[in-house]
């Protein structure tokens, strides 16, 4: 076990804090609350070929020791918002500003995922699309004697599904598919389903602000602010699932990220096309949204 | 409770001592009794209290309910640090100020598949499913408040709104125009400020203060759609 944590340790290229990563795997083993009876052997450790499952199972633990209470209990989901205000604001500040080279779950998850920013978030982003998307669209008829404005409160419904959908469906399929990675590669960063779906969350917070500025009816500034937001969470997507298939196959590992940050340009331009009617009448979304559709369903 | 603490004493011993002696007795033994003990002049004195209902006439009982609701009105028009309104909740006054929102917000038109505002069945699941996700987030949260404490200040907070939008129908009879927004997103506004002040005043105290914020931004949000939603009201 030692040994390849040097090794890890050593990769100039490693994007995960390796201190964090060894305080993480060699958690359990410290914590005094460790149960004597639980069958974690040293013979685990000892086998490197094993060491992927064998985190698995420690971060299982782990998540098993902190919430001791049943599901059907009301503390159980009370772990799932256990998060003070100062924590979800760092967090948003982590997505928002994200550090070149450093993995979101390990700088400000740390083994406490939380699914009120995730809710929240997406709950909040639903209204700002449904709400500007409509202003947007009146603001363009402005003046227009013809139009008679609509509020289109069915976009609310619309909106909730996609985003929702998106935000639990999408970190479902990418936690089963490194699921099924790890057990025939070894990774040595892998993450729990929950963590998987704050990360999701948390780095759609920045299309909040960007769905409120698409009010102004510029092509030009949506484009320009669909590539900014679009950068920003990619990025921290894209840094903090890395680590995670950096080990396996190189084609594969490159398609997996590839395939996370294509979801979301899909996302976000979808959003653009469908919620806010374009200021000239040409079918310039609906032409860049197509290509996007069939390279993720090649995938 | 008392009659099995006697018949679990002595018989013979039971007519001429004190009540207390037989009670510390049995205090020893085992402390269960005396928890029961404890707990009897409450459960007689709500006895009491609804046999005196009882035989009251119908009208006093619904204007004392009808006085309750008033009251509670009143405490969100004028919020203060006051705990009457969590205290003993009810939810009538919400059910009152929902239906009388969602018929308001109801439009006039016969094809209700061209408009697009909010239909009376969508503004009650987003009053009501919307309360309820903020009472779950502030119990998950760790608040040390009832469910239905919380569901029934959110629901009476709404009462600006419903205010507002009362308004907005009587400014909506003037003359269209930029005047006639400003009147209303003017009223809006004021009567958002005032729901999130009142809501805050009974709620804010239910939480530790590190989560004070988490707990506060979804009523933020819920009473903003919601002014939203009688905002970009248009009858027709």
């Amino acid at each position: 076990g030692l040994q390849l944590l040097s090794e890890f340790g050593d990769e100039a290229t490693s994007a995960a804090n390796p201190g964090a990563t060894t305080i993480h795997i060699e958690g359990p083993s410290e914590s005094p609350t460790h149960q004597p009876g639980l069958p974690r052997g040293s013979g685990g450790e000892e086998d490197d070929e094993l060491l992927g499952n064998d985190d698995s199972d420690k971060t299982e633990l782990l998540a098993g020791q902190k919430k001791s209470s049943p599901f059907w209990t009301f503390e159980y989901y009370q772990t799932f918002f256990d998060v003070d205000t100062y924590q979800v604001f760092d967090r948003i500040k982590g997505s928002v500003l994200p550090i070149p080279g450093k993995n979101f779950v390990r700088l400000y998850i740390r083994s406490n995922p939380d699914l009120y920013g995730p809710f929240w978030i997406c709950a909040t982003l639903v209204f700002a699309i449904a709400i500007s998307g409509n202003l947007s669209n009146f603001l363009i008829h402005l003046g227009e004697k013809t139009y008679h404005y609509v509020p289109e409160f069915r976009k609310v419904s619309i909106a909730a599904t996609i985003i929702y959908a998106y935000a639990w469906l999408v970190p479902l399929a990418l936690w089963g598919f490194l699921m099924w990675r790890n057990s025939k590669v070894v990774n040595i960063v892998s993450y729990s389903f929950l963590e998987t779906v704050c990360v999701y969350g948390y780095s759609l917070f920045i299309y909040i602000p960007t769905a409120v500025l698409w009010i102004i009816p510029q092509k030009a500034v949506r484009w320009i602010l669909v590539v900014i937001a679009l950068g920003i969470s990619g990025s921290v997507l894209a840094m903090t699932f890395w680590p995670a298939v950096r080990e396996d196959n190189r084609r594969i590992a490159l398609a997996t990220i590839v395939t996370i940050v294509l979801l979301h340009t899909l996302l976000s331009v979808g959003c653009l096309a469908y919620f806010f009617d374009a200021p000239e009448m040409d079918h310039l979304p609906a032409a860049t949204v197509a290509p996007n559709q069939t390279v993720a369903a090649a995938k | 409770m008392a009659k099995a603490a006697e018949s679990s004493g002595d018989p013979g011993t039971t007519s001429p001592r004190p009540l207390f002696a037989g009670l510390s007795d049995i205090s020893i033994s085992q402390d269960i009794p005396v928890e029961g003990e404890i707990t009897i002049p409450m459960r007689s004195h709500i006895r009491e209290f609804d046999s005196s209902t009882l035989n009251e006439s119908v009208q006093n009982t619904i204007m004392r309910d009808l006085k309750a609701v008033g009251k509670k009105f009143m405490h969100v028009l004028y919020p203060r640090k006051s705990n009457t309104l969590l205290r003993d909740w009810d939810l009538w006054g919400p059910l009152i100020l929902c239906v009388t929102l969602a018929l308001m917000l109801q439009r006039s038109s016969v094809d209700s598949e061209k408009d697009g505002g909010p239909q009376f069945a969508e503004v009650f699941v987003i009053v009501w499913f919307g309360a309820v996700t903020i009472t779950l987030n502030s119990k998950l949260l760790g608040g040390n408040i009832s469910f239905f404490q919380s569901l029934c200040v959110l629901g009476y907070c709404i009462l600006p709104l419903t205010v507002a939008m009362l308004v907005c129908r009587l400014v909506l009879l003037a003359e269209p125009g930029p005047i006639n927004f400003m009147v209303r997103l003017f009223v809006v506004i004021v009567m958002f400020a005032w729901s999130i002040v009142a809501s805050t005043a009974f709620l804010a105290d239910s939480q530790p203060p590190n989560r004070k914020a988490l707990a506060i931004y979804p009523v933020f949000l819920f009473y903003f759609v919601i002014s939203w939603m009688i905002l970009t009201f248009t009858p027709q």
